[in-house]
C-alpha cells in the first residue's frame, strides 16, 4: 500500500490552485471536471511522481466549522517539508503569504506556519 | 496576590512563561508544540488551554484575536508586586 494522494480541503479551488502554484510553487498533475467541482491534484517539482495533493472543496457542512476551529487556536491543516525554512519563510513573506508563526526551533525539528488564504494553516518543516 | 502565586506554582504555567518571553505571541497550536518539543511536557491541548486561562485571570497573559487567528501574549506587570513585596526595602507589600 502506498500514500498516493493527501489532500487539503479549500473554500475555492481555482483560488487555491493559484494560491498552491503561484505561492508556493507546486505543479498541476491532474485537473479533471467532476460535476460542479475538479479532481485537482499537485506535485512538487522536486519529485513529480511523488504524492499528490488534492485540492478537495469543503462543501461538506461539518467541514468549515472544523477549519474554523483549528485556525483559531493556530493548528495547521498539514505539513509540507522544506530543505531551508528561513529562506522559504523570507520568500513567501515577501509575496505576501501572512504566518502565524515564524520559524521556531523546535528540538530536532524547525517549524512555521502560514494562513493558505483558503482556510487553513499550513505547516512547514526543515528536519 | 494570591492567584499570582497560585498561577506561578504549575511548572508547566512557568514554562508558557519561559517561552512566551522568548517570542510574545503564540498560538495555542505553538504553545503546545514548544512544551513537548522544548520542555518534554506532553500535556493535552485541553490541558495547556485550561493553564492558559489560570495565567489569564491572575492577569500574566492576555489573549487577542487578530482575524480568524487567537494570539497569546505575556504581561509581565503583575510580577512587579513580588519585587514590591521583597526586593524593595521599606515598601510594604500587600495581599496575603
Amino acid at each position: 500500500m502506498k500514500i498516493v494522494v493527501t489532500s487539503v480541503l479549500v473554500d475555492d479551488q481555482e483560488k487555491a490552485l493559484r494560491f498552491y502554484t503561484e505561492k508556493l510553487g507546486f505543479v498541476k498533475k491532474h485537473d479533471v471536471p467532476m460535476g460542479e467541482f475538479r479532481w485537482l491534484t499537485l506535485v512538487s517539482p522536486e519529485n513529480a511522481e511523488g504524492t499528490e495533493l488534492l485540492l478537495e472543496p469543503d462543501q461538506h457542512p461539518a467541514a468549515r466549522p472544523f477549519k474554523q476551529a483549528l485556525v483559531e487556536d493556530g493548528i495547521p491543516y498539514t505539513s509540507f517539508g522544506v530543505a531551508n525554512i528561513q529562506a522559504e519563510y523570507d520568500r513567501l513573506c515577501a509575496a505576501g503569504v501572512q504566518f502565524t508563526q515564524p520559524p521556531v526551533a523546535m528540538g530536532p525539528v524547525t517549524t512555521a506556519v502560514f494562513d493558505d488564504t483558503c482556510g487553513n494553516l499550513i505547516q512547514i518543516a526543515q528536519q | 496576590m494570591a492567584d499570582l502565586f497560585e498561577a506561578l506554582v504549575a511548572p508547566a504555567r512557568r514554562a508558557i512563561l519561559d517561552e512566551l518571553c522568548e517570542r510574545d505571541g503564540q498560538t495555542l497550536f505553538e504553545i503546545c508544540a514548544r512544551l513537548a518539543m522544548k520542555h518534554g511536557l506532553n500535556h493535552t491541548r485541553q490541558a495547556i488551554s485550561q493553564h492558559l486561562d489560570v495565567l489569564e485571570a491572575a492577569g500574566l497573559i492576555s489573549t487577542r484575536r487578530e482575524g480568524r487567528y487567537k494570539f497569546h501574549d505575556l504581561n509581565k506587570a503583575p510580577l512587579s508586586a513580588i519585587v514590591d513585596r521583597w526586593l524593595k526595602p521599606g515598601r510594604k507589600g500587600e495581599g496575603s
